[in-house]
């Protein structure tokens, strides 16, 4: 933002200073929603292609060229569609929900560095930003489950809210040791802390964990299965979007998978290096190439997402909330004081093993003292 | 109230269908929920009903042959069979050698059939996103493609007869079906290593939903829901009816009684209907395919009752009729596997999630068209 109004500065110098920062805000947000409506557009597309793949089907290929405008057609139906609203719901939070979903999904974006100096505002608390304002999409979920006055909407709520809530604590917890790393809350200091051949917190033992942590409860913080408790299709029909129909449905799905992006950057920013990767410091195209990087790497995180939602079955609610309450939060608690064994070890070797060993034990522990409820092994006979 | 007793609230009635996602047709469950968990529940059927007996009564005997089909629309060539068999019992009529083999065939390819949709439909209902039902319906195409070619309907085939069976099985579809059963296993082995060991699936349906063995007696529940209760009962072996005293093959019995049994029972009765079939298709004999005194017009039944009863997919099919002599049946009862199934469905479900009932439903396999009739 700054750059840009230093850039308007620069070439008109008698553009009034009212509307170089009118310009300078609006820009960004320009660039931010077109890019990234297009990428959910394109995300759509991938997901029901990969979907279909994965199911020996072909996925939608009618419209357009191997099916690529199917996003564009399904807009349009969507928007053309009767919007229905039950005689008996709440109106004003009715209407209000949809659209609260899709802001906060948009207003993280704001601190995710795209590529090498592509951020719309680099505020020097961006992940702490990044964590409170996606949280702000529970508040839209209980909104529609609550107005929509029904029954399943309020119970897809009632498990959204607990679910969110639950896993936000050890998201928080695993994006602790980053800030530990890198000693900062600003997106961009964090991606440069990574620069290096393995310098990407992924690549360390408390960063790999916490990864993994940060990706589990991200697909959870999104409702994507096997953690779709909220819109469970098969148990509570669509869950809190029941009663939604037409643009304000369509409007559901965008912040959804727009969560989905912008955790997907979040992820990538804090734990795969953001843009970094070779070539992304080249004077003239280095920050074609680091965007490139960065939807790559955002690429296999949604990927993983579509993968898992294509092969799992959804837990059931006690089970979710008791894999975050019993094994993520310690695990990622454990993780904090790894990355400490790891900050104060003499060298570099002895914090590897130190860490390591240390979140293998837990890891061993956390999963012995969980197997209370044990899978049984059967036999069956047979008659004849 | 809830079961804490300090904070008091307020329990939850929601009624699971007709329309919904995962009944498995037009079927309705009231549930009364306290939180996630059920704390009663009401099986509420009869939206399908469509008056199928009293419109047999209304109609020659084999009028109602194509109306077996549409009971459950999954396995019409067992409820053919059924109703063939009630028939034949009541007439005398013989079948010969090869129309019995011909129909052992029929049937057991339509146990696969059914039990790979089934576990596939429990999976989605488990919240697999369509992935198993869609490697069981790809499996399924095959079998549906070779009733086609021999009774000139995928689904609803009205291909048995009095006596026999309509059309006899030439050299070619013979060799289709046994391109199907070399086939099957691998896809029940590509199948089991996809989904039985997953740990979602497991912690989803161990233990959730037992039914016990003496309630399932009493309940006179029958199938594989029965077996995976631990009742050794299988009408294939009971009766012997048809030429099934001839084929080696073993019934598959839990213990547990709850969902992961009753899916790996449909699994394992999967691999025995395979051996069956393999039998059947070595030893088929040459011959007549109906029996040359079986009449398709003015057919008349002599005055008495009869109760024919096969094995079908989802449990103990049976028709029980009373006839006149004439040419119309003056009693025509169906004893329908899902839906006797199904009356101890809030047994089942008492003191389970509201997601495990979706659950519980689909373990039951139940097809609206046989329960409503």
């Amino acid at each position: 933002m700054d750059a840009i109004y230093q850039l308007i500065h620069d070439y008109c110098p008698t553009m009034p200073d009212w509307l170089a920062l009118a310009l300078a805000i609006l820009l960004p947000i320009a660039i931010v929603m077109g890019v990234f409506l297009t990428v959910f557009a394109l995300l759509t597309w991938v997901e029901r292609k990969a979907l279909g793949r994965i199911q020996n089907r072909r996925g939608p290929n009618r419209v357009g060229p191997v099916g690529l405008f199917q996003p564009i057609a399904d807009g349009l139906k969507l928007l053309t569609k009767e919007d229905i609203v039950p005689n008996a719901a709440d109106k004003v939070v009715h209407f209000l929900a949809p659209v609260l979903v899709v802001v906060p999904a948009f207003m993280v974006l704001a601190v995710v560095p795209v590529a090498k100096g592509f951020i719309a505002v680099d505020l020097n608390i961006g992940v702490l930003f990044a964590l409170a304002v996606s949280t702000a999409s529970v508040l839209a979920l209980f909104m529609a489950g609550w107005a929509s006055h029904n029954k399943f909407s309020l119970l897809g709520a009632m498990r959204g809210v607990a679910q969110v809530v639950s896993y936000e604590v050890p998201m928080v917890l695993a994006a602790v040791v980053v800030l530990m790393a890198s000693g900062s809350l600003s997106s961009v200091s964090i991606v440069e802390a990574q620069r290096g051949l393995t310098g990407w917190f992924v690549c360390k033992p408390w960063g790999l964990v916490g990864f993994v942590i940060f990706q589990l409860c991200a697909m959870a913080e999104v409702a994507r299965t096997p953690f779709d408790l909220p819109e469970a299709e098969s148990e509570i029909v669509a869950g809190y979007h029941t009663e939604y129909s037409g643009f304000k449905f369509a409007l559901f799905q965008m912040g959804e998978y727009v969560a989905a992006i912008t955790m997907g950057g979040i992820t990538v920013t804090m734990f795969l290096g953001g843009y970094l990767g070779p070539g992304c410091d080249l004077p003239k195209f280095g920050w074609l190439i680091s965007a490139c990087w960065f939807f790559a790497k955002l690429g296999i995180i949604v990927v993983i997402n579509i993968w898992a939602r294509g092969t799992w079955p959804r837990v059931r609610v006690d089970q979710l909330l008791g894999f975050a309450w019993k094994l993520l939060l310690p695990l990622s608690l454990v993780n904090i004081v790894a990355m400490a064994v790891w900050h104060f070890a003499p060298n570099k070797l002895v914090g590897w093993v130190e860490s390591a060993v240390l979140l293998a034990v837990a890891i061993v522990a956390l999963v012995k003292i969980n197997a209370g409820q044990t899978f049984e092994k059967r036999s069956y006979r047979f008659t004849s | 109230m809830s079961a804490t007793g300090i904070i008091q609230t307020q329990t939850l009635e929601v009624s699971l269908g007709p329309q919904h996602p995962s009944t498995h047709g037009v079927f309705r469950m009231d549930v009364v929920l306290d939180g996630e968990y059920v704390v009663k529940l009401k099986p509420v059927m009869g939206y399908l009903h469509r008056n199928h007996e009293q419109l047999a009564e209304k109609m020659t005997w084999l009028g109602s042959m194509p109306y077996t089909d549409r009971l459950d629309y999954f396995c019409s060539m067992t409820n053919n069979w059924a109703y063939a068999l009630a028939v034949e019992k009541m007439t005398g009529l013989k079948v010969p050698e090869r129309a019995e083999y011909i129909r052992v065939i029929m049937a057991e390819l339509t146990r696969l059939l059914n039990h790979s949709c089934a576990i596939g439909f429990l999976l989605s209902d488990c919240g697999a996103w369509f992935t198993p039902v869609l490697y069981a319906l790809r499996e399924r195409e095959w079998i549906l493609d070779f009733f086609e070619t021999v009774s000139g309907a995928r689904m609803m085939c009205n291909y048995m007869r009095f006596g026999g069976v309509r059309v006899d099985l030439d050299d070619a579809s013979l060799a289709m079906a046994r391109n199907i059963v070399a086939r099957w296993p691998a896809f029940l082995d590509e199948f089991e290593k996809l989904m039985t060991e997953n740990e979602v699936l497991l912690a989803r349906t161990q233990r959730v939903g037992i039914l016990s063995r003496n309630l399932a007696i009493n309940a006179s529940v029958s199938g594989p829901v029965a077996r995976a209760s631990g009742v050794e009962y299988d009408i294939r072996k009971v009766d012997k009816y048809g030429v099934y005293d001839r084929f080696d093959f073993g019934v598959p019995v839990g213990e547990a009684g709850d969902t992961f049994d009753r899916y790996m029972i449909r699994i394992l009765e999967m691999r025995e209907a395979v051996k069956i079939l393999e039998q059947a298709l070595r030893d088929i004999p040459a011959g007549p395919f109906i029996a040359p005194e079986a009449k398709l017009r003015n057919f008349k039944v002599p005055a008495g009752d009869g109760y024919g009863r096969i094995e079908a997919p989802k449990g103990e099919l049976g028709f029980y009729l009373v006839s006149e002599g004439g040419a119309k049946p003056y009693r025509y009862h169906v004893r329908p596997p899902s839906f006797i199934n199904l009356t101890i469905l809030e047994d089942m479900c008492l003191g389970q999630k509201v997601a495990d009932t979706v659950i519980i439903l689909g373990s039951v396999d139940i097809v609206l068209g046989e329960v409503d009739r």
